[in-house]
């Protein structure tokens, strides 16, 4: 079977990508065989460990079910790229703290996932944050520690915000 | 700290600082970078990618094997048969010698004639590209000849359909036990009660899945194995002698492992094939396991049907126990550990917290056309603390009495040790009064009690279960050395003085990502006097490291450690004799603190570390001529005294029951738990609280179904079910440490102590919570529907 190839354009981490690819190559497989960013990690390949998340125009993306075409014109976010900023290094420092990972496989996509909670839910309570991090499965920590860490952050951030919300 | 009074432990008063410290996991943060590197994300150059073709019978002969059209497609290097595969790769029989009369065949790295579970690979096809390996598999064409399927383990115990004609019969292994006057005294009890309690087969579903990279070199006779791995010495050796090729030949790395859980220390055929076949191409091939490839061939584990008794007097003091186990382990016991062992752990512990003189137990392990299982976190444990828990439950009902009470009054005292169990293990000093008393305490018993009683009257069904346990840990060679499997039983620790004054650890014990590196880091750290920013740790390469065990039966604290402590204590002891002579004093004044040489009376600060390291390895000319300085020293500790280090502790679970949809709602989980010296608190209880949410896996969700023609129903992530963090509880946790005498360090290890404690306390706290409707539930996991029927609310 000869692979169907298209032409696409996007930014991985502010870098362009500009090449044909394969029309069935999932943007996980993309992400890591081809540009070698391995961060992004294949725990399920059907969409439901959450490992493979990455952020696809700011919105989570399952990377093991889009296929990589489907990014044309898009910008896309990985583990590394988010790395190098400050409120996601925020997250990383709450992780590291309450040792809310151990072997470390589905922490890109569980950051991701706390990530997306800090931006969109910063009122989330503990039993949200545990719906929120529902799609992501880990087998070591059994979550406490993910939710002390996301939780820990929200607080830091409620504490700082600049401009309170009245509650009136 | 619970040390007994003649405790060998005065080197961990004067260590410094982080011993008993919740640092954050020394090298760790990578892995919130994505920037570790697990086993997939290694490329080798002429990396070829292997994929399975396998059976999609439970059993069935190969009557023809096409591999032509498959080895005409795209980018396909290469397809092989089992036979094929079998010149380069020797088969192996899982069986060892103090399991007296356990039986198997031989196994093969590729079937090469017949397929005995669904899932057993009959060929494998290379490529350049994993993609065209996948799509060529569908170019082979096999003609099969299926066979009668044994997949229900009581109709293998029948023996009616034979898996392997030439054993006579499925029977793997059986054991008995009886102790001396058991049937008098059971016959005499005032009470005995009896239940049967199922367990149905559970998978590890680590997030990374099984994956091996094996890359030989034609030109040295050298094969370099990247593997996923627990246990890279026992790897090393098993490649060697089924490969034929010289054990220093071969090194095994382990790179980042994203979990294992037991799943990863089995010898797995498609990995030993993969193996085979880099030798056959002579270039590096990968594989790595996909889902559905997951749960049809990593190990399962945990599929017993249990009968329980208990005989008790009126006044409730235990005089025995009787078990009878029957579990199912698929066509092969597993190599080299044998898939004798759980069953033989149920027998070993049942009954393991109590105080009582009488058992008797029966055993039987029988083959059928299933997955194999072996073991798995917490080995036997989460089965024998389950039955006995909840036995012990059905008991205190009987004679009335609270559950918590009749538990105070049997379980062993915290003064009665050394004690010798009727099973025959010996337990050193464990501390089970004082871990009730604190469980107790802690969830507040009486309140929660009077609470259940309340909501009832509102028709609220929540449920207290307490469940009691021992753990396992430690083992010594009498575990498997003693049955023959060269798998080690000490472990070993290198520490060197770098020159900058930085400390380099080398253990052979493994990185699953418990954080056994930063627990080494804080034992060499504070037993050597440096700061822990200073220290790295190297684990997972036989070329390096020293030869040991690696990691299972939560050994990596207790032997690793103790490994580490020695080298530390030694290399210590090195850097003092140099500075002493640098500094031209005695080296009993001189001692290391916070990367400097000090004097030990007045704490004066003498030389920084870094100069012990330039002068003994730059300018040894200035120290005396017959003097040679030791600034790289290796320890090893076996345990010898025990066969095995017991931990002790008690978990309990409060539920609420929906009686109208059978869902169970985990409201809170507590532990209290005694793993002796604790090195790192925060590491211990992540150990606790993710082995206990493993254990709520099994008790609540996980289940790998079969037809009954060995078809695995279930096989993705969406049909088999794991705990996700809405439906868990927060787990408190409190300790009592009570170390070891058996080393200095005094860890007994804490792995698996949640895995064991969290099924019986959740199976205890749902049966308390619908006893009061005449209804009990015996088969886990506790499904829903499982527990309708039990509430007799839906019918079969």
């Amino acid at each position: 079977m000869s692979e169907h190839m298209m032409p696409v354009h996007f930014w991985v981490n502010g870098e362009a990508v500009n090449k044909p690819i394969p029309v069935r190559q999932h943007l996980v497989d993309f992400l890591r065989e081809d540009l070698g960013l391995t961060g992004s990690h294949l725990g399920c390949e059907h969409g439901v460990c959450g490992a493979c998340q990455v952020l696809v125009d700011g919105v989570l993306v399952r990377g093991c079910l889009s296929l990589a075409v489907s990014a044309n014109g898009k910008t896309v976010q990985t583990i590394e790229g988010l790395s190098e900023r400050a409120e996601f290094q925020q997250l990383q420092k709450a992780f590291l703290a309450h040792n809310a990972f151990q072997c470390g496989f589905c922490s890109s996509g569980m950051l991701l996932s706390a990530y997306s909670i800090v931006q969109d839910y910063p009122k989330a309570t503990r039993t949200d944050i545990r719906e929120l991090i529902s799609g992501n499965y880990c087998r070591c920590t059994g979550y406490q520690s993910i939710v002390d860490a996301i939780e820990e952050v929200l607080i830091q951030n409620a504490l700082h915000a600049p401009n309170p919300v009245d509650p009136s | 700290m619970n040390a007994p009074q003649d405790t060998p432990q005065a080197v961990l008063e004067s260590a410094q600082g982080y011993i008993g410290a919740s640092e954050p996991r020394l090298g760790a943060k990578k892995l919130l970078e994505g920037r570790g590197q697990y086993l997939d994300d290694i490329r080798l150059p002429r990396l070829a990618h292997v994929v399975f073709y396998r059976s999609p019978h439970a059993h069935a002969l190969i009557k023809d094997l096409d591999l032509t059209r498959a080895r005409q497609q795209p980018g396909v290097i290469a397809v092989f048969s089992g036979a094929e595969v079998a010149e380069f790769c020797s088969p192996w029989v899982g069986v060892l010698s103090h399991l007296k009369g356990i039986r198997s065949v031989e196994q093969f790295a590729i079937a090469p004639v017949k397929a005995c579970w669904q899932g057993e690979a009959v060929a494998a096809v290379v490529a350049l590209s994993r993609r065209q390996a996948e799509d060529a598999l569908d170019h082979i064409q096999v003609q099969w000849e299926t066979l009668p399927v044994v997949s229900d383990m009581e109709q293998a115990l029948q023996g009616d359909v034979v898996i392997h004609p030439e054993l006579g019969d499925n029977l793997c292994f059986t054991r008995d036990l009886e102790t001396e006057g058991f049937r008098a005294a059971f016959d005499a009890a005032d009470v005995v009660v009896e239940r049967v309690y199922e367990f149905s087969r559970h998978t590890g579903v680590t997030n990374e899945p099984r994956s091996i990279l094996a890359n030989y070199n034609p030109a040295e006779h050298t094969m370099t194995v990247y593997q996923s791995t627990q246990a890279p010495h026992m790897m090393q050796d098993i490649f060697s002698r089924h490969l034929n090729i010289p054990e220093s030949n071969i090194r095994v790395i382990c790179p980042d492992v994203g979990g294992s859980f037991g799943i990863k220390v089995h010898v797995y055929a498609d990995e030993m094939a993969t193996a085979a076949i880099s030798v056959m191409l002579k270039r590096p091939v990968k594989f790595v396991a996909d889902r559905i490839e997951s749960f049809l061939t990593d190990i399962h584990a945990r599929e017993h049907k249990i009968n329980i008794k208990l005989a008790c007097s009126k006044a409730g003091d235990i005089v025995g126990f009787e078990l009878r186990d029957l579990t199912g382990i698929g066509p092969f016991s597993v190599y080299p550990r044998t898939s004798g062992i759980e069953g033989n752990q149920v027998v070993n512990l049942t009954g393991g917290p109590y105080r009582h003189r009488h058992y008797k137990a029966h055993l039987d392990v029988v083959f059928t056309n299933k997955n194999l299982t072996c073991q798995y976190r917490a080995v036997g444990h989460p089965i024998a603390v389950a039955v006995t828990e909840a036995i012990v439950d059905v008991a205190a009902r009987e004679i009335g009495m609270d559950p918590a009470e009749f538990r105070r009054r049997n379980l062993i005292a915290d003064d009665q040790y050394p004690y010798s169990f009727p099973s025959g293990l010996k337990f050193e000093k464990l501390s089970h009064q004082q871990c009730l008393d604190k469980l107790l305490k802690l969830m507040d018993y009486p309140r929660l009690r009077q609470e259940q009683s309340a909501s009832r009257a509102q028709g609220i069904y929540r449920g207290i279960g307490l469940a009691a346990m021992i753990e396992v840990t430690n083992p010594s060679p009498a575990f498997y050395g003693v049955g023959g499997a060269r798998i080690s039983a000490q472990d070993g620790a290198t520490l060197r003085l770098d020159s900058s004054g930085m400390l380099n650890v080398l253990v052979s014990v493994t990185e699953q990502g418990q954080g056994t590196e930063a627990i080494f880091a804080q034992i060499a750290a504070s037993v050597v006097g440096v700061s822990l920013h200073k220290v790295r740790v190297i684990t997972g390469d036989t070329a390096v490291t020293p030869y040991g065990g690696g990691t299972w039966a939560s050994r990596g604290a207790g032997i690793g450690g103790e490994a580490v402590l020695q080298a530390g204590k030694l290399l210590k002891s090195n850097i003092l004799e140099v500075a002493a002579l640098i500094l031209g004093k005695d080296k009993v004044l001189l001692d290391i603190q916070g990367d400097e040489l000090i004097d030990k009376l007045s704490g004066t600060s003498l030389l920084p570390l870094s100069e012990v390291g330039r002068v003994a390895y730059f300018r040894p000319d200035t120290l005396p001529k017959d003097y040679q300085s030791e600034l790289t020293v290796t320890r090893h500790y076996t345990p010898r005294e025990y066969g095995f280090t017991f931990t002790n502790g008690i978990q309990a679970s409060l539920v609420e029951v929906d009686i109208e949809t059978g869902f169970v709602t985990l409201l809170q989980h507590w532990c209290v738990e005694d793993c002796g010296t604790i090195i790192n608190p925060m590491l211990v209880d992540e150990q606790i609280k993710g082995g206990i949410v493993q254990g709520i896996g099994g008790a609540l969700f996980e289940e790998c179904l079969y037809s009954p023609d060995g078809q695995l129903l279930n096989g993705s992530m969406a049909d088999y079910l794991v705990p996700m963090s809405f439906e868990m509880p927060d787990i408190l946790i409190e300790h009592v440490q009570t170390p070891t005498r058996g080393s200095e360090l005094g860890a007994k290890g804490v792995g698996e102590a949640g895995t064991a404690g969290a099924p019986g306390a959740i199976m205890n706290a749902i049966n308390d919570a619908i006893g009061v409707l005449g209804a009990n539930v015996q088969v886990q996991p506790h499904t829903p529907e499982r527990i309708l029927k039990a509430l007799g609310r839906v019918s079969i």
